[in-house]
């Protein structure tokens, strides 16, 4: 009776929270809705016996994944009045498309049932003597141990791919490039005068560094600031 | 008791609700992107109910991958609506040409 309450009322919260996620008129509390459908989703998961699961998508969803969308819905500048334009326009075959689809899964629960031999077809039976989570961890690292280890090389890869296309090279930002200072010699920069007794430094002698063989593009902070080199007088290394 | 068949039935809502949600907002990618987290949600509910139902843990063991796969989705997704929103300064689906897709 109580199960029947429980998941009557997780059922209800959560199908109107999912109504309220795509029908909201501002993304954040498209965010928050989504947020309150993954803790009634958790729910119906501890319903089922799935406790670990439970957790999981409380820890991982609303913890990072929701906060995620509510951090990039506040970040970006964006006005969301326009970009709901239309949408009267796309609700009539939206809603034809989505009454279809409901139909033809009704009649698809409407006619199943197990199969006679699903008693022979069970890959993992659920062991009543553990927990969820310890039955879940035995079976994650024996059977589906490579499965698990793709999924960490799939987490890796989204982790990579994410800061990869969001990293902003700073064009303007000075920072040190080993390589091309090891691979510069005097040579290529430097350039001995003899200064003559009493004649002084003349103008004409006050040289700008030579161009540096090493450097893709032309560097506008030399021109900025140049670097005026006479003599023997050292050069101090910007890069 | 409550059956297989509700499950079903609360799954079979959410996804569709999460396709509605997709034609819906049409322009809005911050929304497709949760609309799409709706329908793997649902995909999740039918996965486990139907493990608890059969006895048979390896339902959950998917769930589990779908979880992963679905929180890579999205952190790839906002990441690339980052980069799209700072070079051309909207989200708008429409103006998604850079491909001339």
């Amino acid at each position: 009776m109580i199960t029947m309450i429980a998941f009557y009322l997780f059922a209800a919260i959560l199908i109107a929270s999912a109504a309220m996620v795509v029908s909201a008129r501002n993304p954040v509390h498209s965010v928050l809705f989504l947020i309150l459908a993954f803790f009634n989703a958790a729910g119906l998961f501890l319903l089922n016996g799935a406790e670990f699961l439970a957790m999981i998508l409380v820890i991982v969803y609303v913890g990072a994944v929701a906060v995620l969308f509510l951090f990039v819905v506040m970040m970006l500048d964006v006005n969301f009045v326009e970009l709901r334009e239309g949408i009267q326009r796309y609700a009539p075959i939206g809603a034809v498309v989505g009454l279809i689809l409901f139909a033809e899964l009704l009649m698809v629960v409407g006619v199943w049932h197990f199969s006679p031999a699903i008693s022979t077809l069970r890959v993992a039976l659920t062991p009543m003597a553990e927990q969820n989570t310890a039955a879940l961890g035995d079976l994650l690292y024996t059977h589906y141990i490579l499965l698990f280890q793709i999924a960490g090389l799939v987490l890796l890869v989204a982790m990579i791919g994410a800061i990869v296309l969001t990293l902003r090279e700073r064009t303007l930002s000075r920072h040190q490039v080993i390589a091309r200072q090891i691979a510069r010699s005097p040579d290529d920069t430097l350039e001995l005068v003899s200064v003559a007794l009493n004649a002084g430094i003349p103008a004409a002698s006050f040289r700008r560094p030579l161009a540096d063989p090493l450097a893709e593009q032309p560097q506008e902070h030399d021109d900025r600031h140049p670097h005026i080199v006479s003599g023997a007088a050292h050069h101090e290394e910007r890069h | 008791m409550v059956g297989v068949g509700h499950y079903l039935v609360v799954s079979a809502i959410l996804l569709v609700l999460g396709v509605f949600g997709i034609f819906l907002n049409r322009k809005n990618i911050i929304i497709i992107l949760m609309a799409i987290e709706l329908i793997l949600l649902s995909v999740n509910i039918n996965l486990v109910a139907f493990s608890a139902a059969l006895g048979d843990l390896a339902g959950q063991v998917f769930t589990m991958f779908v979880l992963t796969v679905a929180a890579a989705e999205a952190a790839i997704g906002l990441a690339i609506v980052v980069i799209y929103f700072r070079n051309r300064g909207s989200i708008e689906v429409e103006d998604v040409t850079l491909m001339r897709g």
